[in-house]
């Protein structure tokens, strides 16, 4: 057999697949580089600081801001995130804990592996008819719950996979000083983990951020500035979606400008997941 | 004998069905180190795990027959609260990581929601890590990180939060067998010194360590305590066979 050719074609095979996984990483990036470079294009023309400040007008008349939705959104999410928090983390907190082989586990898991895949619009569906038709009214705050909906298995997984991973011998520790057991693990295993626990908390965050559908029939939108979660409330993917399906050219401006303030926060949240892991990452 | 601080009454232990301690007997004297020995999966951990009742903590789990400390049944007492008065150490270093060396000492007062003032927290941490011979070496990074010190001054850390709680025992997993042989002969010489006022159950691989430091011996074999007596009398003149086979390294 001759070496030297068959080191050439290994060679040279090594080499074609490396450019074919660096060409599809490049053709990956793209498109994402050409969204955020076309909001970024369109949008900033839109901000300033009238734009981050005033109230939308009625048509017909210039200018006008998106305040009632950026401070929609802040509420809708907090909301959601108050919700979704404490029981994900909860559940979390169960799973990492539990027998692996327990029904009770077996079928939650499933659950919540069900749960991500449902399609945010039929979650807005379902609240709709649960929490928006008895009262006879859209709110804020049923919007908050179908986003908590959403929020729900990215906070439970990360805690769940921090948790397993934080040592039994830590556990141990601490019940060996007498520390009940709910202490333990909300005094001991929960901080060690935070910083994981934070991580799927922001990404939660930022993942509803930009959710339409499951707002469309609970918070609905509105176009006055409120400040109360009982009542209609407007947010950024809302007043996007409906200045961009509007037929006047100053509403798809004032579209793009919200879509450029909606692509910043959760850029912004996603350097802060970056900031929040590396502060309060643990050393084993 | 001396008085008795701990004595275990026909105690069993399972995993499942597994029998994995046999019919113990064993009465543990006061202020003294009694070292527990024997080969791999004899039982030993298992047994000093039952003491601080640990050992419910695993999955079927279960125990019969009884363990006294000063006379009462240790089933009786609240969990929690045993563990207060029988403090444990294990096989690899655990300070709490989230912690400072300060805060690791005093946790086992602040998780259970004791409310101290800063000057007794303050000479609760100082006669700790004194007395777990650490004081000198961290006094001026109290408020460093537990995880920064060395393998064997975090063991000693974990020492020192045991001992924070005033405990009348101590019960060591195999201290020592993580470290290497400088730390392990500081913890040693520590534990010698803290036998004057609390009594020690050390469960240990290591045939020297045994006979270095322990006053009496209890060797497990297969779940069945065969031999428990004076150190040196286990070491020199084992009643037993496999205890004699043991020492004398033709096991094990």
């Amino acid at each position: 057999m001759n070496y030297s050719t068959s080191s050439f074609f290994r060679e040279s095979r090594n080499l074609f697949f490396k450019v074919l996984v660096i060409i599809f990483t490049i053709i990956t990036l793209f498109p994402l580089i050409a969204i955020l470079f076309y909001i970024f294009k369109e949008g900033i023309s839109a901000i300033n600081w009238h734009f981050l400040t005033h109230m939308p007008k009625p048509v017909g008349e210039t200018g006008g801001g998106i305040l009632n939705a950026i401070i929609g959104s802040v509420f809708i999410i907090v909301v959601a995130a108050l919700i979704a928090v404490p029981i994900g983390v909860s559940v979390g907190l169960f799973f990492s804990d539990s027998n692996s082989q327990s029904k009770l586990y077996r079928v939650s898991h499933l659950a919540v592996d069900v749960l991500q895949g449902i399609p945010s619009i039929v979650i807005g569906i379902i609240i709709y008819l649960w929490f928006v038709k008895p009262f006879g009214k859209f709110s804020a705050v049923s919007g908050s719950i179908a986003l908590a909906f959403m929020m729900l298995p990215s906070i439970i997984k990360s805690t769940e996979e921090t948790l397993k991973r934080v040592p039994h011998s830590l556990k141990e520790a601490s019940l060996a000083l007498g520390v009940p057991y709910y202490k333990t693990m909300i005094r001991v295993i929960v901080p060690t983990g935070l910083s994981g626990i934070l991580n799927g908390v922001i990404l939660g965050i930022a993942r509803v951020a930009g959710e339409t559908a499951p707002l469309l029939f609970t918070a609905f939108g509105n176009p006055f500035l409120n400040f109360s979660i009982f009542k209609p409330m407007a947010s950024l993917p809302l007043i996007i979606f409906n200045y961009a399906i509007s037929p006047y050219d100053d509403w798809h401006q004032l579209a793009w400008g919200a879509s450029f303030i909606l692509v910043m926060i959760i850029l912004f949240l996603n350097i802060l997941t970056k900031l929040a892991e590396r502060k309060w990452k643990v050393r084993f | 004998m001396e008085s008795t601080i701990l004595r275990t009454e026909n105690f069993n232990a399972f995993f499942g069905t597994s029998h994995v301690l046999k019919n113990v007997n064993l009465a543990i004297p006061r202020k003294k180190i009694s070292a527990v020995m024997g080969p791999s999966g004899c039982g030993k951990s298992t047994f000093i795990r039952c003491i601080n009742r640990m050992h419910e903590f695993i999955e079927n789990a279960t125990s019969t027959g009884i363990i006294f400390l000063d006379g009462e049944n240790i089933f009786k007492f609240n969990p929690t609260m045993l563990r207060r008065r029988v403090g444990m150490v294990f096989q690899q270093p655990n300070p709490f990581n989230t912690m400072s060396i300060y805060k690791n000492v005093i946790s086992g007062y602040t998780l259970n929601g004791y409310k101290l003032s800063k000057t007794e927290k303050d000479e609760i941490v100082e006669t700790s890590l004194k007395h777990a011979a650490l004081w000198d070496e961290v006094k001026d990074n109290l408020h460093k990180k537990g995880t920064f010190l060395s393998g064997g001054q975090q063991q000693r850390l974990c020492i020192a939060r045991s001992l924070a709680m005033k405990p009348e025992i101590i019960l060591l997993d195999e201290p020592t067998s993580a470290l290497d042989p400088i730390s392990t002969s500081k913890i040693e010489e520590l534990l010698l010194v803290l036998k004057n006022e609390y009594t020690i159950i050390i469960v240990t691989h290591n045939m020297q360590q045994a006979a270095r430091i322990s006053d009496y011996t209890a060797f497990f074999y297969l779940g069945e305590l065969t031999e428990w007596d004076e150190t040196k009398t286990v070491f020199t003149n084992p009643k037993n066979e496999k205890t004699s086979n043991y020492i004398t390294g033709r096991f094990g």
